[in-house]
C-alpha cells in the first residue's frame, strides 16, 4: 500500500500519495489540469504554486511540478498574475542605466525587504539582480538573474510592485546584444556564407550518391 | 535518495571510476561502435523497429505507409466538429498570416512575417512559449568557427539521419545555421562565450566538429524568452489558451485560416487569414510504446492532424526519437530529460557492474538501443515499478574538468537532482530511453510549403530535414531557420494576394467520407490537444 498524506486544494481535502508532485497530487485527485501546467519539468513557470503547511504561519511558494507534496498541505495554484511588461526596441535602446529609469522606474523603489529572494522557486538571488539592475550593472544583472523561469512569483510579493522578470529579461538582452564580446569567426563565416564562399563544397557534397556520402560518413575525422 | 540496491551498484561504479578517468584522460574512450554493430543494435532495439507497435494507414495521402499504432488512431480519427455547425461567414480574426503554436519556430516566424510587412496573428494552446522550445538544455549547432564547415555540417546531418534526409532542406539548415546564430545573438540571446567572443562550443551525439553552441543548461529557454519578449515588443497579438482544430480553405483549396477552440471554455472561433503557418511541434505526450516523455504538456502532434486532414503528405512519420538519457529514477521526475551535454562534458554510460559498455557519444538511436540492450542482458539497475535504467556517471565531470564545472555548466541538472536529495557531483543518477523527439512530420519544400497551397510548416512539425534521426543540436536550430523562413514566405505570399473567398470545411466532409467509405468506425477524435493525466475518480 502506498503511503498517503492529506493535501488541501483551494481548501478542500484530498488524500493522495506521498510521493508524488502538487501537480501529479491534482491530477491524481482528479482535476484535467488546462491552466498551471506547461513544461512539467521546472522550465517554464507555467506552475507557480503557494502553499503554507497546517500549523505554519509562512506562506511558502514554489513549482508545483517540482515540488512534493506533504502531509497538510494546504495548496493554491498562481497561474496568472497580473505583470506590467514594457515594449522596446531592442535596436534602439542603449545599456545605460537611462533605459531601466524610463522603462521600469519601480525597482528604485526596491525597501529591501528581500520578500522576491525568499519566494523565488528557483532558489535566486532577486533583491540582488534588482540592485545590479539600478545601478545599470546589466552583465551581473544578467547572470544573477539567468536561471530566472518568469514566474512572477517574487512580483507577487513584493510591496515595491516590481516585474523582476521582465527585468532581468531586459538585463539579459542588452547584455547579450551589446556587452557580450563579439564573435570573430561567427561574423567571418556569416561574411564567407553570404559571399558564396561555402557554395563549392556545398554542392559538391550534394552530388554525391548516397554510397559516396556514406563512404565519407564513416571515414570522418573527429576534432579531439 | 537512492535505495540500498542502487547504493550497493554504486560502489562497483566508484571502484572502476578510476580507471576509467585515466582511461579518457588517455584518450581512450570505449570503442565506437562499427556501422555493421550499429546497424545489429538498432533492429534488435530500437523501439522504431518493433513491427507490432505500428499501423498502416487506410485512407488519406499517406495511405498504405505504416505509423505509429497511436498516430495513426488519431490520423484517422473523427474531426472535434461537424462542418455542417460551423459558421464560417463569422470571422473573429481576419489576418494575412496565421500561425499556430506559440513555441521557438512559431515565433520566429511571426517575428519575420511582421518584418516583411504582414498582419500576423499567433495562436496557441497553453501560453505563449510553453512548448519544447523551452525546454531544450543542451545547445544549437553551427558550423562557425574556422575547422568547421556548412559542408562538414551536412555531412553529420546526412549521416545522423541515416542518409533519409532531404537534401534541399539540409543545404538550407547548415548554410543558414551561422547566420540564424547571428540573429539571435544580435537580438540579445546571451550564448556562452569565452572573453575574447569565441563561442564556447562542444559535441554532440554524432558530431565531428566541435559546434554546439549553448546558453549554460537553459539554450532552449534562453532563445524561448528573448523571442517571446521580441514578438511582445513588436506588438504581435497572441490568442492563448486557444487551439487551432481544423485548418479551412478557400475556393481554390488553398489553405486560407482555421477553426479555432478555445482550450477553457470550449467556445469556437474563426480565423480568416491569407497564409497559415503551423508550428505546432512534437508529439511526446503520445507516449507511443508507453515510453514516458521529456516533452511539454501539449505535445499532441497536433500540426500532423490538422495538416492530413488537409491533404498534406506527411514523411517519415514513422520515426521517433528516444532519447538516450531520461530520468530513470526518482519516479517523480520519470522521463524527464538529462541533457546530453551531461555525456558531452564527460559522464559515461555504465552498467550495474560499473562497467562503461559502450561510447557515450554515439548518435541518439545508436545509444538508447545500447541502454535498452544492456538492460535486456540483466546489466541494469531495478528502478521502481519493475522498470530499469543504467548509470550516467555524473560525477566524473568535476573530475576531468576542475570542480565547479557541474554547477557552471548544467545548473539546471544539478538543480532538478537536489530537489530529490541526489547530489549529482557526488553520485551518478540512473537513467533510460525517453521519448524525446518527433523525427517525421509534415512534408515541405524549401520554401517551407507543404503540399496544400499556402500552408507552411515549420520546427518539430516538419518532417524530412533531419531524415530518421536527428542529432542534438539540429532542431533548435532548425526552428529557427526554417521558422524565419516559413515567416518571410508566408508574409510575401500574403502580400501577393487579397483576402481569400469561399472559406470551406469541404475537405473534412470528403475525410469523413473517406472514413466511412473505409469502414473505420471509432470514438476516437482529433486533434488531442491534451494528455489526459486526470485519475478517473
Ligand atoms: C527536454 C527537451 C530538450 C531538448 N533539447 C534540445 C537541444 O538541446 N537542442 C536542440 O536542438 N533541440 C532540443 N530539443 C528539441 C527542440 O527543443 C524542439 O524540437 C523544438 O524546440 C521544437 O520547437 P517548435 O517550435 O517546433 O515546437 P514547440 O516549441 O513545442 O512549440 C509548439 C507550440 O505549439 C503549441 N500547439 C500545439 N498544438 C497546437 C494547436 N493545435 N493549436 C495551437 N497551438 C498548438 C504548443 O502548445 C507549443 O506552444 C529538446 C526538446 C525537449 C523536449
Ligand atoms: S526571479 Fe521571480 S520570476 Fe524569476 S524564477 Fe525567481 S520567483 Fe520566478
Ligand atoms: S520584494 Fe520588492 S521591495 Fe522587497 S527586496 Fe525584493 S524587489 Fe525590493
Ligand atoms: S510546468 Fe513548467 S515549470 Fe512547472
Amino acid at each position: 500500500m502506498e503511503n498517503m498524506v492529506n493535501i488541501y486544494l483551494y481548501g478542500k481535502k484530498y488524500e493522495v500519495p506521498s510521493n508524488l508532485t502538487i501537480m501529479s497530487a491534482m491530477e491524481y485527485a482528479g482535476y484535467q489540469l488546462v491552466r498551471g501546467v506547461g513544461c512539467r519539468c521546472g522550465f517554464c513557470g507555467a506552475c507557480a504554486t503557494i502553499y503554507r503547511i497546517k500549523g505554519d504561519r509562512e506562506l511558502k511558494t514554489c513549482l508545483a511540478c517540482q515540488t512534493k507534496v506533504e502531509d497538510n498541505m494546504y495548496i493554491a495554484t498562481l497561474p496568472f498574475f497580473p505583470l506590467v511588461k514594457q515594449p522596446y526596441d531592442i535596436e534602439k535602446v542603449k545599456p545605460t542605466e537611462q533605459i531601466m529609469m524610463q522603462l521600469y522606474p519601480e525597482i528604485y523603489a526596491c525597501i529591501g525587504c528581500n520578500a522576491c529572494t525568499k519566494a523565488c522557486t528557483q532558489g535566486l538571488n532577486v533583491m540582488q539582480y534588482i540592485a545590479y539592475a539600478q545601478r545599470g550593472e546589466y552583465e551581473k544583472c544578467a547572470d544573477e538573474s539567468f536561471d530566472c523561469v518568469m514566474c512572477g512569483v517574487c512580483s507577487s510579493r513584493c510591496p515595491a510592485e516590481i516585474t523582476h522578470g521582465q527585468v532581468g529579461l531586459l538585463s539579459r538582452r542588452l547584455t547579450g546584444k551589446y556587452l557580450s564580446p563579439e564573435t570573430q569567426h561567427l561574423l567571418e563565416r556569416v561574411a564567407e556564407i553570404e559571399n558564396g564562399d561555402c557554395e563549392a563544397a556545398l554542392q559538391d557534397i550534394m552530388k554525391k550518391t548516397a554510397e559516396e556520402l556514406k563512404e565519407m560518413y564513416n571515414n570522418r575525422d573527429f576534432e579531439k | 535518495m537512492y535505495s540500498k540496491e542502487m547504493l550497493e551498484s554504486i560502489k562497483k561504479v566508484e571502484a572502476t571510476r578510476e580507471e576509467r578517468i585515466k582511461a579518457v584522460l588517455a584518450g581512450n574512450h570505449p570503442r565506437r561502435m562499427t556501422a555493421e554493430e550499429k546497424e545489429q543494435v538498432l533492429l534488435e532495439n530500437h523501439p522504431d523497429h518493433i513491427k507490432e507497435q505500428f499501423k498502416e494507414l487506410t485512407i488519406g495521402p499517406n495511405k498504405g505507409e505504416k505509423v505509429p499504432l497511436e498516430l495513426a488512431d488519431l490520423l484517422q480519427a473523427n474531426p472535434r466538429i461537424k462542418p455542417s455547425e460551423i459558421d464560417l461567414s463569422k470571422i473573429d480574426y481576419d489576418v494575412d498570416v496565421l500561425i499556430i503554436g506559440g513555441g521557438g519556430a512559431g515565433s520566429a516566424a511571426a517575428i519575420m512575417a511582421n518584418e516583411n510587412g504582414a498582419d500576423v496573428m499567433i495562436v496557441t494552446k497553453l501560453r505563449h512559449g510553453d512548448a519544447n522550445t523551452m525546454m531544450a538544455e543542451g545547445g544549437i549547432q553551427a558550423a562557425d568557427k574556422p575547422n568547421d564547415s556548412p559542408a562538414q555540417h551536412y555531412l553529420d546531418v546526412m549521416g545522423g539521419g541515416h542518409f533519409k534526409n532531404v537534401p534541399e532542406l539540409v543545404y538550407k539548415l547548415v548554410n543558414d545555421a551561422p547566420i540564424c546564430i547571428k540573429w539571435l545573438n544580435d537580438l540579445g540571446v546571451m550564448f556562452d562565450k569565452e572573453p575574447d567572443g569565441t563561442m564556447v562550443t562542444t559535441h554532440g551525439g554524432g558530431t565531428s566538429r566541435k559546434r554546439m553552441h549553448a546558453c549554460k543548461d537553459y539554450s532552449g529557454a534562453e532563445i524561448m524568452r528573448v523571442l517571446r519578449d521580441e514578438v511582445q515588443n513588436r506588438k504581435i497579438p497572441v490568442v492563448d489558451f486557444t487551439s487551432a482544430i481544423e485548418i479551412i480553405k478557400d475556393k481554390d483549396g488553398k489553405a486560407a485560416g482555421a477553426v479555432l477552440m478555445n482550450m477553457e471554455t470550449n467556445e469556437i472561433l474563426i480565423a480568416r487569414a491569407k497564409t497559415v503557418v503551423i508550428a505546432t511541434g512534437g508529439a511526446g505526450r503520445m507516449h507511443y510504446q508507453g515510453f514516458p516523455t521529456s516533452n511539454h504538456y501539449g505535445a499532441t502532434a497536433d500540426g500532423l492532424v490538422l495538416a492530413y486532414r488537409a491533404g498534406a503528405p506527411l514523411l517519415y512519420a514513422h520515426t521517433l526519437q528516444y532519447h538516450p538519457t531520461g530520468a530513470a529514477y526518482p519516479s517523480q521526475i520519470f522521463g524527464a530529460l538529462v541533457t546530453e551535454k551531461v555525456r558531452s562534458i564527460g559522464a559515461q554510460l555504465v552498467n550495474c557492474d560499473g562497467e562503461p559498455f559502450m561510447y557515450s557519444l554515439e548518435t541518439r538511436d545508436v545509444c538508447a538501443s545500447g541502454v535498452i540492450r544492456e538492460c535486456r542482458k540483466g546489466k541494469g539497475v531495478d528502478t521502481f515499478d519493475g522498470g530499469k535504467g543504467v548509470w550516467l556517471d555524473s560525477p566524473m565531470i568535476d573530475i576531468l574538468h576542475g570542480e565547479g564545472t557541474i554547477e557552471k555548466r548544467i545548473p539546471a541538472m544539478m538543480r532538478m537532482y537536489l530537489k530529490y536529495g541526489i547530489d549529482m557531483r557526488k553520485q551518478p543518477i540512473l537513467i533510460y530511453p525517453t521519448l524525446h523527439y518527433q523525427n517525421g512530420g509534415i512534408k515541405i519544400g524549401e520554401n517551407g510549403m507543404s503540399d496544400v497551397p499556402n500552408l507552411f510548416v515549420a520546427g518539430e512539425a516538419v518532417g524530412g530535414i533531419h531524415g530518421e534521426n536527428r542529432l542534438m543540436g539540429n532542431s533548435l536550430l532548425d526552428i529557427i531557420v526554417f521558422g524565419r523562413n516559413a515567416g518571410v514566405n508566408a508574409a510575401k505570399e500574403a502580400k501577393s494576394m487579397n483576402a481569400p473567398e469561399g472559406l470551406t470545411l469541404g475537405h473534412v466532409d470528403s475525410f469523413i467520407k473517406e472514413m466511412a467509405d473505409a469502414g473505420i468506425v471509432t470514438d476516437k477524435v482529433s486533434p488531442k490537444l491534451l494528455p489526459n493525466y486526470a485519475r478517473k475518480v
